[in-house]
């Protein structure tokens, strides 16, 4: 090559966009039960190929297969398929609350629910979750209540957070949940301070911290990384590849040109890359991370494959960016389904129970809208009061706020 | 001329300039397919390409080095961030990097980067989709500030800023994109098509940096205003009936002193209003130099109206915001003193 060439610059696309055929060729499934699964306290050097595979537990058939397939008993599995279903109800009714102007904002999970939902049911009550906007299932798996949930979308009186946080950007320290930032990636590494301050005190407990995809650009992202290698920090740093940022695909943070598990490799973290739409493979991942970090062994980062099936946001019309029918080609289908199919096929449950269920969580959703409307939403105007403004900017309000409190009061 | 909505007119300055000059290039998060989450972007990247419009990581202190690496080179870099709240990771390449580049080399490598941010809230987005972070620009030395009021000095001041050989931040009032926003929530939005200047040419021309515009000549009291605040300060005004000069400032740095002496003089009185909190905001540095060049003139206490100084809450946001009655008391305070 001289030094003549004109060079040229890249920038990826996606396989398709609206109006394409959707394409996943790209993206390489292997069946299921096809990856090993290696001892707790393996050397991360010695499975770097897991950052580039696929650990997958039920195959097409719903079977569970493979030295992943975890042991769980159907009451746990009835009981994260419960938290699924009624995570998506909970979406599909907030998403309409907000069309209807009751909330200002919301965010779906659809497609993602058997990620923070096995999470939640793996971590132990003591240990610290720092979410994304789009891990509400944690807390419907903890039982947090559904009305305190849409309390905070409705930034009413019972609003846990005053009405002065954004919709979706929960806290919730008695669900182990640490409250949601809306800048993206700060928490990552907060998780692995976290998890360093459990270490310094020979404490029991480790952290968990999220981030999508798209936000594994941002530095916050690599200074997590660094930190738990550096300080083998009792933490799990998972990382949801939903396949679309807000417009942008994998494919500009990077993802085209090697897996975001494999950005573990390089720090010497062992790394797992998993089918985040098999539940069961959520469930045997998430344990062998927590058992390895609570063992001393240090931090795991997972890759949770996975679909962004709704809109980014309620403000995102996604049909503007990508086939409208994207969804329906994902190889990795519906977590909720998936584990339908499983729980079927090894008749621990049937249709007629699945109807019933799904009776149930809509009913108890709804029943929960009722009584989080009636006191108020910002449709009927019966929001938190303003002068709650002024709390909790400070431990004690300085004599400036005291003064600018008084002043709004007094409506000069 | 036609019609634009602000964000139209944004679109247009990027337009004529990646026309004009091939070293200029549009990007960030979003902004090239889709033409970002505001629209100020749509159809450039169809046009000029991928190579010119494109979309970045999600990594603001990259979108910022970047820029300040190909203005190194010789490019006209335009960087997106996708809201003003989010440019913190981007500071220390702001702060240590793009502003100093000149400095530190003498001149022998410059950073001519164009990084725009919508700002301002009104749109019910809580903490992190509301601030207005212009002081903090403002307090670093090798950056110019601006933040336009309407369509024709967006347009005119983003080509402006397009081709200073400086690094400019361009700071968007969201809340003005679709309409000149008075603070009166309760109303339906008033479009750009029923403003004066939401006219706006299609070709190239400029509104010089550094340059303040009074909006409407008053003799009572002179109110310091930029982005959204003018027209609130227009509506305060209209309500209370009171006679006062609003200066829209459009470029915070450099400042247009002059302008703000002149009227000051005339009508001894000013109020300062921003939507920034008020502590160390922009305010406080207006009214110092109102005080250093105006003193013997004044015939009451400056008066500045600002947002409270706490984060900006979300259904509270209306009670946050400086609206015209809080812009129309001052008014009136400083009437009767
Ligand atoms: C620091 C920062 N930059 C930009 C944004 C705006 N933003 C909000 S969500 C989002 C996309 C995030 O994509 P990803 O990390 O893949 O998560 P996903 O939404 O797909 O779950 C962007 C750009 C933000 N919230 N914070």
């Amino acid at each position: 090559m001289s030094d003549t060439t004109p060079l040229h610059f890249d920038v990826p696309e996606p396989s398709a966009r609206p109006g394409d055929v959707p394409d996943f060729s790209f993206f390489d499934v292997p069946p299921a039960g096809a990856v090993r699964r290696p001892e707790l306290n393996v050397d991360p050097t010695e499975i770097r190929d897991l950052a580039y595979s696929l650990i997958r537990v039920l195959d097409d058939e719903g079977r569970a297969v493979g030295p992943w397939a975890p042991e769980v008993d159907p009451d746990a599995l009835r009981r994260g398929l419960r938290a699924m279903m009624k995570t998506r109800a909970y979406d599909d009714r907030m998403q309409r609350a907000q069309r209807q102007g009751k909330t200002s904002f919301y965010m779906r999970c659809t497609g993602e629910e058997a990620i923070a939902v096995g999470l939640a049911l793996e971590l132990g009550p003591g240990d610290m979750f720092f979410p994304t906007y789009r891990q509400q299932g944690w807390l419907v798996a903890r039982d947090w209540p559904l009305v305190d949930m849409m309390c905070q979308l409705f930034s009413n009186e019972k609003d846990r957070l005053h009405g002065r946080q954004m919709p979706v950007m929960y806290s919730a320290r008695d669900a182990g949940f640490f409250t949601i930032s809306g800048n993206l990636g700060t928490q990552f590494i907060q998780a692995v301070g976290w998890a360093m301050a459990s270490a310094i005190m020979g404490d029991t407990r480790i952290a968990s911290g999220v981030v999508g995809e798209g936000t594994t650009a941002e530095a916050d992202f690599h200074y997590a990384l660094t930190f738990a290698a550096t300080y083998r920090a009792p933490v799990i740093l998972n990382v949801v590849n939903n396949q679309w940022a807000i417009s942008s695909f994998q494919g500009i943070a990077g993802g085209d040109a090697a897996t975001f598990a494999s950005r573990a490799v390089g720090h010497g973290i062992p790394a797992l890359r998993v089918d985040g739409n098999d539940y069961l493979a959520v469930l045997a991942a998430s344990r062998w991370a927590r058992d390895r970090a609570r063992g001393n062994g240090g931090p795991t980062l997972i890759e949770w494959v996975t679909y962004r099936a709704a809109a980014h946001s309620s403000s995102d019309d996604p049909s503007k960016y990508r086939p409208l029918d994207e969804w329906k080609a994902w190889p990795l289908g519906d977590p909720i389904q998936r584990l339908v199919a499983h729980l079927i096929g090894s008749g621990g449950w049937s249709d007629d129970q699945q109807a019933q269920l799904q009776g149930d969580v809509d009913e108890e959703v709804r029943a929960a809208a009722k009584e989080a409307e009636s006191y108020g939403t910002l449709l009927d105007g019966r929001v938190a009061s303003s002068t709650s403004i002024f709390d909790d900017v400070f431990a004690e309000m300085p004599p400036h706020l005291r003064r600018q409190r008084e002043q709004l009061e007094s409506g000069d | 001329m036609p019609p634009m909505p602000m964000n139209v007119a944004l679109r247009s300055a990027m337009d004529v300039m990646l026309e004009r000059n091939d070293a200029v290039v549009v990007f960030g998060e979003d902004v090239g397919y889709f033409g970002g989450v505001f629209r100020c972007t749509e159809g450039l990247q169809a046009k000029y390409g991928r190579h010119r419009v494109f979309d970045t990581p999600i990594a603001e202190g990259g979108i910022v080095g970047a820029a300040v690496g190909m203005g190194a080179y010789g490019l006209r870099p335009i960087a997106e961030i996708q809201f003003g709240d989010y440019v913190y990771p981007g500071l220390d390449q702001l702060i240590s990097e793009a502003a100093r580049l000149r400095y530190r080399s003498s001149a022998e490598f410059t950073a001519p980067i164009t990084v725009r941010m919508p700002v301002g809230g009104g749109i019910h987005g809580g903490q992190t989709h509301s601030q207005s972070p212009e002081s903090l620009f403002t307090h670093v030395c090798g950056l110019k500030t601006v933040m336009p009021s309407n369509p024709y000095d967006a347009k005119g001041l983003l080509i402006a800023a397009i081709e200073d050989d400086d690094p400019v931040i361009f700071l968007e009032p969201k809340r003005l994109y679709n309409g000149p926003f008075d603070g009166h929530h309760e109303r339906p939005v008033v479009p750009w098509s029923a403003h004066s200047l939401g006219e706006v040419p299609d070709d190239y021309y400029h509104v010089p940096l550094g340059q303040a515009v009074v909006r409407r000549p008053g003799e009572d009291v002179t109110v310091l205003a930029y982005g959204t605040m003018v027209h609130v300060a227009e509506a305060a005004a209209a309500e209370t009936g009171i006679d006062a000069e609003i200066i829209d400032l459009r470029t915070l740095l450099p400042l247009d002193a002059d302008a703000i002496e002149e009227s000051v003089r005339k009508t001894g009185r000013c109020v300062i209003v921003h939507e920034a909190t008020r502590t160390s905001g922009f305010g406080a540095e207006l009214s110092a130099t109102v005080q250093e060049r105006c003193f013997y003139h004044l015939e009451a206490p400056i008066e500045r109206v600002t947002g409270w100084d706490t984060p900006y809450p979300h259904a509270q946001e209306w009670d946050y915001f400086p609206g015209p009655a809080r812009v129309g008391a001052a008014l009136k305070r400083v009437m009767t003193t």
